[in-house]
């Protein structure tokens, strides 16, 4: 067999929906162009959704507005825990409230530029058009957003823009948001539109004569594997930066439902694409289970600083202001402390490296709020932050009116994902992706307050408009038989696996595994990577899943609630797609965004773009675990923002 | 630290349950409480014996998934607030955001789940909420098909109207409310999404048939009745306030007699 690293080029993926024409009617030319079904056969047809987040909780509420029988899934026992909920910050929208020279254009042209030229024009162009009608949707849903004292609602700045364009409730928008998807679903499964299956999680797709036609689930209560037909399957199950092991993610958030699709035939694009948060509480010890993001708006008012000294351990109070490095003020005068957010975790790590970090193994970087406090006043400093400052006070018993806040990166959010075309759709017929399971509107980097906008574009108004196309040439008259070698394959292989892992009866827990995987993965793909660190990854994985199938111990059996078994079989899946990650990033010789290639830097150590060579997204084929997979490119283009080095200066 | 855990382990919603006790050692204090129950089931794990099951999902106090009683109070102890100048305890927390710093080294925990009729118990420490979800089915929302709405600005909120709106909204949830309640009573839960859409401009045409469908459905699902013991909002992790039950009481009076 040849080795992983040594994949082959296939053919190109090209964006087949996407309408040419200029950018601003593109969007409203699909929609006309797509077929519609029938008010009258609506309901005719069953689409699956997975995970209700911004992404699934809409689109599933949405899709069974319009008429279609929806059947949803969530591992969580109540859909309105998606990990959605812990977004903090806020949801950007080109709606120029404050007259301060934003527009959809604008909107557009940053989240292109802060994506670092690896996005789709025409996705999101799409998507600052959709941002006005999410506020004014979420809105009539009754989403409490902060208002002004004449009644209107609030907004304020984010990293790497210089408009004030994000909506917020208070540190919760996320929380707020997903509230408000979660009602229309409960509306719609009162209504008996929407069949919910909580406490489930995917573990197969059903391909059937090359359509997406169902999946294969297990009750998480009872441990009974089910098959769920539909005439399509949409993934909403969010992104994959649980394979790091630390991250800001949820615990149970995976990447099974995506990585399990890709086997099936969905091309992943851009996997090494990875964020990694500026803003996060540092780890205490090897206990650590998970990290706690701090709001990106506390950029807004809090200044990032280091002792200018190598080794200074006084305390912060002790620290003059002229033996102060506010390093982002410093090298980045127009933007400060509001650069894009691989920008300011690259910086933070280069000063920790340099020696100058704080706080236990030098691992963290002062976030201050000294001044705010002193210019605004500590009142309004807790209207706007109370809750962020409270929840950093409750895990380091440190009161951060008092005390500058330690912040480190830590892994918060995953641009690659499956790709799919202008519909939303993946490679296989019938299957779409949308939300952070997908790949396409934040090329190498995201801004903040744009994976809520994303999400509730993708489910509130992009999907149920774009499928109606895919059901339209696929009139409902053929019933899955539960006899198809398709179905009954599928079924076999995951009672096989979940059989396999129980049987092992090593010596080595599932969490062991995951967390030896996460340190290799932060060690040599996170925030800086080299060609010998990721061939080195390269070749360690396959070894750790070896062991894992030779070491793992599962207690209990497969026909009970078995959290070990669930986490176990996550981990399988992880140990795939790490590979991949890296295979991905040691492919793509070059930094851009968030994948920052040591061997590809400015000589002031910026991200250097290697335009002329890495202009596409990489879309890549599934072969056998552990086999080279197939690299198909697809290449970008660029009519409207054209490609230059980011500056931020 | 050392610690003596005696847990309640219960096989499946039809087995009987009881408390197994546990001896635990190098926890420390910076640990989450959860941090500190990984640590537990690694070592059940090698020694052959079943982890202790239990929910958590976002481990930063806004999912809502995490529930446990601790020495007998839903989310355990309160801690004291450093970012509070007055060091005044600040009221309870979810569980995930309970530390192993709230403890001392010897102590013996009782760790237990929701009780509450409502609430049966799935594993161990894990218990069925889907009551909730079904209170929320019932009128929990504001009827705004996706793509029907007028321009965000079109209708003002005034900033009270707003900022009491969201106080409500912040519930996730968790069911303390419930588990701390002697009746095992859901008025602070279900009040809370009453008045979060009620007290605005967008929620008022379904404002009485939504309480009244809600409480109707709440008192189906097998929730007690209200005696304003208070103890819910002392344990929400939300600040849900008490009289959120009385603005619900006086939403419900003034719909039944409307009959709307």
């Amino acid at each position: 067999m040849t080795s992983y690293a040594d994949y082959t080029t296939g053919e190109p993926v090209s964006d087949t929906k996407a309408p040419d024409g200029p950018v601003a009617g593109r969007w409203d030319k699909r929609r006309f162009e797509a077929k519609l079904v029938n008010p009258a056969n609506r309901r005719k047809h069953t689409v699956i959704v997975v995970g209700t987040g911004l992404a699934g909780g809409s689109a599933g509420a949405t899709l069974a507005e319009q008429g279609y029988h929806v059947v949803q899934f969530c591992y969580q026992d109540s859909p309105r825990r998606a990990h959605s909920i812990a977004a903090q910050g806020g949801i950007n929208a080109a709606k120029n409230y404050r007259n301060d020279g934003d527009s959809v254009h604008r909107l557009f042209y940053d989240t292109v530029k802060g994506g670092d030229f690896r996005a789709r024009e025409s996705n999101v162009h799409r998507l600052a058009q959709i941002s006005v009608e999410i506020i004014d949707q979420c809105v009539a849903q009754g989403v409490p957003f902060a208002r002004e004292y004449g009644g209107l609602l609030d907004t304020r700045s984010f990293g790497g823009v210089q408009v004030s364009r994000t909506f917020y409730a208070r540190g919760q928008t996320g929380q707020q948001l997903l509230l408000g998807a979660y009602q229309a679903l409960s509306r719609q499964i009162a209504a008996g539109n929407v069949e919910l299956h909580p406490r489930t999680e995917m573990l197969d797709l059903i391909v059937v004569d090359g359509r997406a036609r169902g999946i294969v689930a297990r009750d998480l209560v009872t441990g009974r594997i089910d098959t769920h037909f539909a005439d399509a399957v949409v993934l909403a199950s969010g992104g994959y930066g649980n394979v790091f092991y630390l991250s800001t993610n949820a615990m149970n958030s995976n990447a099974t439902a995506i990585w399990r699709a890709h086997r099936r035939g969905a091309y992943l694009a851009n996997p090494c694409f990875t964020q990694i948060h500026p803003t996060c509480i540092p780890r205490t010890g090897d206990h650590q289970s998970k990290l706690t993001l701090m709001s990106e708006s506390l950029r807004n008012d809090g200044r990032i600083w280091v002792p200018k000294a190598h080794g200074d351990t006084r305390p912060p109070a002790e620290i003059p202001e002229d033996e102060r490095d506010y390093y982002l003020e410093r090298t980045y005068p127009s933007f400060g402390n509001l650069v894009p957010r691989d920008i300011a975790s690259r910086a933070a790590k280069n000063v920790c490296d340099e020696g100058r970090g704080v706080g236990p193994g030098g691992q963290g970087v002062y976030l201050d709020f000294a001044d705010a406090i002193a210019r605004l006043g500590r009142a309004e400093v807790e209207e706007k932050y109370g809750n962020l400052f409270e929840m950093y006070a409750r895990i380091t018993a440190e009161d951060p009116y008092e005390v500058p806040m330690r912040i480190y990166p830590a892994v918060h959010y995953t641009m690659g994902g499956l790709w799919v075309d202008y519909d939303l759709q993946t490679t296989v017929p019938g299957l779409f992706a949308i939300g952070e399971a997908n790949f396409s509107d934040h090329g190498a980097n995201r801004l903040g307050a744009s994976a809520l906008m994303q999400g509730l574009a993708d489910g509130y108004f992009v999907l149920p408009s774009t499928i109606n196309d895919y059901l339209a040439r696929h009139p409902h008259h053929d019933e899955v038989s539960a006899d198809h070698p398709a179905v009954t394959g599928a079924v076999r292989e995951t009672e096989d696996r979940l059989a396999r892992l129980l049987a092992v009866g090593g010596d080595r827990t599932p969490d062991s595994f995951h967390r030896e995987l996460g340190e290799l993965m932060w060690e040599f793909c996170g925030m800086a990577r080299t060609n010998a660190g990721l061939r080195k990854a390269l070749e360690r994985i396959p070894q750790i899943r070896e062991e894992f199938w030779r070491r793992l111990k599962v207690p209990g059996t497969g026909e009970e609630f078995n959290q070990s078994l669930e986490k176990a079989h996550r981990i399988v899946d992880y140990l795939e797609l790490a590979e991949l990650m890296c295979l991905d990033a040691l492919h793509r010789a070059e930094s851009c965004g968030g994948h920052f290639r040591t061997e590809s830097q400015t000589p002031d150590g910026e991200a250097a773009r290697r335009d002329e060579a890495f202009s596409y997204a990489a879309a890549w084929e599934f072969t056998a675990t552990g086999a080279a997979p197939v690299l198909h490119k697809e290449d970008l283009v660029f009519e409207y923002v054209h490609p230059t080095q980011r500056s931020y200066a | 630290m050392r610690l003596t855990l005696r847990v309640w382990r219960q096989r499946n919603a039809a087995a009987d349950g009881a408390l197994s006790t546990y001896e635990i050692d190098g926890i420390s204090p910076d640990m989450s409480f959860l941090e500190m129950l990984d640590t537990l089931n690694e070592e059940l794990i090698l020694s052959g014996d079943d982890p202790v099951a239990f929910d958590h999902d976002c481990r930063e106090g806004i999912c809502g998934a995490c529930s446990l009683v601790i020495n007998g109070a839903a989310h355990g102890p309160k801690g004291v607030s450093p970012a509070r100048a007055d060091s005044r305890a600040w009221g309870s927390t979810t569980t995930c955001q309970l530390h192993m710093r709230s403890f001392r080294d010897g102590d013996t925990i009782d760790i237990e789940p929701w009780r509450a009729a409502a609430f049966p118990v799935v594993k161990d420490l894990v218990v069925d909420r889907s009551a909730f979800d079904r209170i929320i089915q019932a009128g929990g929302y504001i009827t705004a098909p996706t793509g029907a709405a007028p321009e965000a600005h079109a209708t003002p909120v005034p900033k009270p109207d707003a900022d009491s709106a969201f106080e409500h909204a912040e519930c996730i949830g968790c069911g303390a409310c419930v588990a701390a309640c002697p009746n095992g009573a859901a008025m602070l839960f279900t009040s809370a999404k009453v008045n979060h859409l009620n007290v605005l401009p967008q929620g008022a045409p379904e404002r009485g048939t939504r309480v009244l469908d809600m409480v109707a459905q709440m008192d189906e699902e097998g929730f007690g009745g209200c005696t304003l013991a208070g103890e819910c909002a002392t344990v929400c992790p939300k600040g849900i306030p008490l009289f959120s039950i009385t603005a619900m009481n006086r939403e419900f009076l003034r719909a039944a007699r409307k009959g709307r």
